[in-house]
């Protein structure tokens, strides 16, 4: 066990996977001899060379497209986008392509492919390099889509990922890079679409996933200041989605807020929440909360940007009114 | 240069407090002394004085909010000045702490409309009627205490007509000090019935003419005062490896308040005169009903006078208020037969007698050092002149 940083712990799953299998090669804009616009393959290309760390130009369309056609061929791509703004121009070949192929197959193709690099808002990046966009890969079936919110899950999910058979979308946080937590040595694996209770609690569930994790939980902290005992379910996988771990914590304690940064409406945030109202009706005892960023484009004043996303205060408030308080 | 403005203990035991109400503005001009806001801490309403001079840039604690001491309320500097180092990035370092960017609480904070109530429906969660079924309980006959009264989990689990309030901060440290006291005092108590005809006497006569009516319970104070100096480890603390004999009879009074009580402090009662006491005691009894007495003013009764009389309680036992080590109970004066032997022998005679409880903590004070201090505090009640000598 270290104590590392996240952008070290992601390094460290590519880089174990890239020794334990030679066809697990990394593409994007910067990998190689920049090191990463993020240096999260920082010395990548020293140890592997050319061949499995390759700089590609600047046309997300066109080198995902390669990615998928190399995964189809029998290699295992870790594609890094430089943001998941930049996906935009790639989500064509990411929907069309890599999400159907399996299927469209009858399964004679795999897609063996993570698209991996941050997504949401990180700070004066304006509106459009400040999207949270989880929610328009999540809507698809025949993706997987994983967003961790600590550093050694960002390590033990990263590294399933990459041997899962499907395409995954990988969702890290800008802001999240520098964060630092103990993360298992060696091999640490994370499966795919199992949920983690982080905080136990009995008096109001709250269900977050990605870089809001730590706003959940500092939240839980000042409501129990308050004297309410929040538990903290950590998704870690959105799609497939733990529905389990969210009802069995609901069934505890009769509240559930949902803490989700991108825009509420049709949002992964927006869908947990139905399903709670749907699954856990006859467990609730107050309607189901969601704290979600604000649905404007996000402003590039910092003040407004700030009050634009989630926050601790939102959070205790959402839960004041789940818990009638 | 900016300066944080930081909630600040107001009292002894406070640990957090609650903006009730500003009395600056953002932009308004503000002098070392000015009161900026007023606080309720754990025991009252205080006015919060600014300890610095400036503009008042930002209130980051909204009206109603709560802070811990130590915590960002409010910044002071000059206009135009960035403050945005002292607020701090909440979102790369959320505190965790309920207090936010006022920003964020302005939004928050802000209740949403509620939905205006469906005529005549029954409005419950979901959980509340499972769970009135399972129990078989009519939820008719429930009263609900959600948002337009809707019946929720809270409402069900009660038995009927309960209500479930949140303890106050005032409440909390009740039960905290008493609790305390109780177990950790090995408490006995010894009780006198007094003739009070003297004392009634005297207060009549204290009252002839006079406007304002002097209490029973200033004369108490200045004749417990005077017993007090004579019995002086009845004035005592207990304090582990020490005891504090005190040198001065502070005596404090239990306040009731609509939720709690109070015990203000009327200092040095040894030497004061009944007068003196009465007015002192008016005013703080005044102005612990309302919210506003001062921390110190409420501390470190040595020994304290609790007067159900005015209930008709006959008697009763009180549970010592530390730092104190005894606690005089004072029940009601009433006629009450008497058996007094006379020349003529046994005759029976309508006399005033008023029962008089002493709670003891056996650390500090032993039987007979608590009983001859309660003779001698009978005495003075029933011939007041004693007071004097």
């Amino acid at each position: 066990m270290s104590i590392i940083t996240c952008r070290e712990a992601l390094r460290a799953a590519i880089d174990e996977e890239m020794a334990r299998d030679d066809s697990v090669i990394l593409m994007g804009e910067e990998v190689g001899a920049y090191n990463g616009a993020y240096k999260v393959s920082q010395g990548l290309l020293d140890t592997y060379g050319p061949e499995r760390v390759i700089d590609t130009p600047i046309s997300e369309e066109g080198f995902t497209g390669i990615g998928i056609g190399a995964a189809m061929a029998g290699l295992r791509p870790i594609v890094e986008w430089m943001t998941f703004n930049f996906a935009l121009q790639a989500i064509d070949q990411v929907v069309s392509n890599a999400a159907k192929m399996r299927y469209m197959s009858g399964g004679q193709f795999r897609v063996p492919i993570v698209f991996r690099g941050p997504n949401g808002p990180a700070e004066y990046l304006g509106s459009q390099h400040s999207q949270a966009l989880q929610s328009l890969f999540a809507h698809v079936p025949g993706l997987k889509v994983v967003a961790p919110g600590t550093p050694a899950d960002a390590k033990g999910l990263l590294k399933s990922s990459i041997r899962d058979d499907n395409p995954v979308l990988f969702l890290e946080a800008e802001m999240m890079y520098g964060w630092k937590g103990e993360v298992p040595d060696g091999e640490h694996l994370v499966p795919l679409g199992v949920a983690e209770v982080k905080r136990p609690g009995k008096d109001v569930t709250i269900v977050a996933f990605s870089k809001p994790l730590k706003l959940a939980l500092d939240a839980a902290e000042a409501l129990a200041a308050l004297g309410v005992d929040a538990e903290v379910v950590d998704l870690r996988t959105i799609r497939p989605l733990d529905e389990a771990a969210i009802y069995a914590s609901v069934a505890k304690t009769s509240r559930c807020v949902v803490v989700d940064e991108a825009w509420p409406f049709a949002s992964v945030g927006s869908h947990v929440a139905w399903l709670v109202s749907h699954h856990c009706f006859d467990e609730l005892d107050a309607p189901v909360e969601l704290v979600a960023g604000e649905d404007v484009p996000m402003p590039y004043n910092h003040s407004l940007e700030l009050a634009a996303q989630p926050s601790v205060q939102k959070i205790v408030e959402a839960v004041k009114r789940a818990a009638y308080m | 240069m900016a300066e944080k403005v930081l909630m600040i203990a107001l009292s002894p035991t406070m640990e957090t407090g609650t903006v009730v109400r500003w009395r600056k503005k953002e932009g308004d001009q503000v002098k070392s002394g000015d009161v900026i806001c007023e606080v309720e801490t754990d025991k009252a309403t205080m006015d919060y004085e600014a300890s610095a001079e400036g503009t008042l840039l930002k209130i980051v604690l909204a009206e109603g909010g709560q802070a811990k001491v130590g915590d960002l309320i409010a910044v002071l500097g000059s206009p135009g000045e960035d403050i945005s180092g002292l607020l701090g990035a909440p979102e790369q370092a959320p505190k965790p702490s309920v207090t936010g960017p006022a920003a964020a609480a302005k939004t928050a904070i802000v209740p949403p409309p509620s939905p205006p109530p469906i005529g005549g429906r029954l409005r419950s969660s979901p959980l509340a009627r499972k769970l009135a079924e399972d129990r078989g309980i009519d939820l008719r006959s429930i009263t609900g205490s959600g948002p337009d009264g809707r019946i929720v989990k809270r409402d069900v689990e009660a038995p009927s007509g309960d209500e479930v309030v949140p303890v106050s901060g005032m409440r909390k440290i009740i039960a905290k000090r008493l609790s305390e006291s109780m177990f950790s005092a090995p408490h006995y108590y010894l009780t006198v019935s007094v003739a009070a005809d003297e004392l009634l006497g005297i207060r009549a006569k204290l009252n002839a003419g006079r406007e304002k009516k002097v209490s029973l319970n200033a004369i108490l104070f200045a004749l417990a005062g005077r017993a007090l100096a004579r019995h002086p480890r009845v004035n005592s603390a207990w304090n582990g490896e020490t005891i504090v004999r005190r040198g001065s009879a502070d005596i404090g009074l239990a306040v009731a308040l609509p939720d709690g009580l109070v015990t203000p402090v009327v200092r040095d009662c040894g030497r004061k005169g009944i007068l003196a006491i009465d007015s002192e005691l008016a005013d703080l009894v005044e102005r612990a009903r309302a919210g506003k007495l001062a921390p110190a003013e409420y501390a470190g009764a040595g020994f304290t006078i609790s007067n159900l009389g005015s209930f008709g309680i006959d008697e009763f036992t009180a549970i010592i208020n530390p730092p104190g080590s005894a606690i005089l109970a004072v029940g009601a004066a009433r006629k009450q037969p008497v058996v007094e032997t006379g020349p003529e022998g046994d005759r029976i005679v309508a006399r005033t007698r008023m029962a008089i409880t002493l709670s003891c903590d056996h650390r500090v004070i032993d039987g007979a050092v608590g009983a001859a201090f309660l003779r001698d505090l009978a005495d003075m009640l029933e011939n007041p002149a004693l007071g004097l000598a």
